[in-house]
């Protein structure tokens, strides 16, 4: 049986990897190089890299990161960020991106992840999805880096996504991002019930068992970004707990 | 030194630098006469087993690297896509023939028990056969993508040829080798310690062979 995935996000912007509070960037972690080197030799099963800066600089200086990652990291990689033309995919692709993430452009353009599946394959579409609770208890997607409100619910903007391509979902609740609290439980299995590909979680880590509980919810990977940038080892004590508590995990 | 096919279908960088990861010297091979001078020989591949067939052809890659296998006996090694255009032929996008010097053809994997298609992620690799890319271990955890699998009629040859498995609804064909031909259906380059042993074990092999 496939294994279930421990992620390592990687937010960079302006060539530095940042921590992300509600998807507001505070602190600079530091050198994208050296949080590389050290992921890749402690059991991360796959590494998202994404710019998230605020306007697109143009690719050059994030595919030099890109180009070192892919140098040193011999696992799986998901990139994205301003990915929105053919053009953007294959430089990514070109550089040594296993996997692109997906978000603004196609929701705006779902043919979008359509061509660029017909192009790279659907494994290699993962439509992002960020989330945010909205006053009577729903959720609504937001586009741009959570700045702009879509209307649609998350599990439409998954189905829509899958039925053009999509081969797999990068959920985040932006509510929960940066708060330690945990992944938001509710969106996990509501989206996870809806759609038959696998969904990548992301948003809240405080505590491994956060992990197992989005594990549980029905999430065939599980992110963190912050918590993994302050403990020395981190990405090994995170496989350690989630294999003593049973998860089929590498 | 270690030979990368080059025919201009997807990206040879990781493979590349997961070759020089492990201690080889490893060079892009873009002419078929280009093959002169290397150890051994990888070939890589994503995409579609047509597509990357009519590239080997027009190239005259495919009869260098069946000269390579079957006449020289070099070491060759496919990965993904690459181990599947060493078989006789695939059933992908029509019956398109592939090098042929593995005796076994490529079909569409059917799994049981509402498994997915395509085969994407970690799953584990148990050995059925000791080879040059095992040398000794037993099982690895190795990263796979694809819909794609080896399938081989014949028992004796499946006995022979069969050096590792996965589960994926059902038993993939994940490791096959024929003396010294070799492949992965999984990703070496992609599967960190499990994976760099394997190619660690083919450059040392190919060259001393």
């Amino acid at each position: 049986m496939v294994r279930k995935r421990l992620v390592v996000s990687l937010l960079w912007r302006k060539g530095v990897i940042v921590q992300s509070i509600a998807f507001r960037h505070t602190n600079v972690v530091g050198d994208p190089k050296v949080a590389i080197e050290f992921f890749n030799a402690w059991d991360a099963d796959e590494i998202v890299l994404l710019n998230v800066g605020r306007d697109d600089l143009g690719p050059e200086k994030f595919l030099a990161t890109l180009r070192h990652v892919s140098n040193h990291c011999f696992l799986p990689l998901t990139v994205g960020g301003w990915v929105n033309s053919l053009h953007r995919a294959r430089l990514f692709i070109e550089n040594g991106a296993d996997k692109l993430v997906i978000n603004s452009a196609g929701l705006d353009t779902p043919g979008f992840l359509t061509e660029v599946a017909d192009t790279f394959g659907t494994q290699c579409v993962v439509a992002s999805i960020d989330v945010r609770g909205t006053a009577d208890s729903g959720y609504e997607v937001f586009a741009d880096r959570g700045r702009r409100a879509t209307g649609l619910g998350p599990v439409d903007a998954a189905r829509r996504a899958i039925d053009h391509g999509a081969g797999e979902i990068l959920l985040t609740s932006i509510d929960r991002d940066g708060s330690l609290s945990g992944y938001d439980l509710a969106l996990i299995e509501s989206v996870t019930r809806a759609v038959d590909v696998p969904v990548i979680v992301f948003g809240g880590v405080g505590k491994w068992d956060h992990l197992l509980e989005g594990l549980n919810a029905g999430a065939e990977a599980v992110a963190a970004g912050n918590i993994f940038h302050f403990t020395e080892q981190s990405t090994r004590a995170a496989k350690n707990y989630l294999r003593d508590a049973n998860a089929l995990v590498r | 030194m270690i030979g990368l096919v080059n025919y201009g279908v997807g990206n040879l960088r990781s493979v590349e630098n997961a070759v020089r990861w492990v201690g080889g010297e490893v060079r892009l091979v873009d002419t078929a006469a280009d093959l002169d001078g290397v150890n051994g020989v990888i070939l890589p591949g994503v995409g579609a087993f047509a597509a990357a067939m009519t590239a080997l052809n027009e190239s005259g890659f495919s009869d260098a690297i069946r000269d390579w296998a079957t006449v020289k006996r070099r070491p060759l090694l496919g990965v993904c896509l690459g181990m599947q255009l060493l078989a006789k032929e695939s059933t992908e996008g029509g019956t398109v023939a592939g090098i042929g010097v593995i005796d076994a053809r490529v079909e569409r994997i059917r799994p049981d028990g509402g498994a997915r298609v395509p085969h994407v992620g970690w799953n584990l690799v148990e050995k059925r056969r000791d080879s040059v890319l095992w040398n000794g271990n037993e099982r690895a955890t190795c990263y796979f993508v694809h819909s794609y699998a080896l399938v081989f009629d014949d028992p004796e040859t499946a006995e022979r040829c069969v050096i590792g498995t996965t589960d994926h609804g059902g038993e993939i064909v994940a490791m096959a080798a024929d003396d010294n031909v070799m492949g992965a259906q999984f990703h070496p380059e992609k599967s960190q310690r499990d994976g760099l042993d394997m190619l660690a074990n083919f450059v040392r092999v190919a060259d001393a062979w």
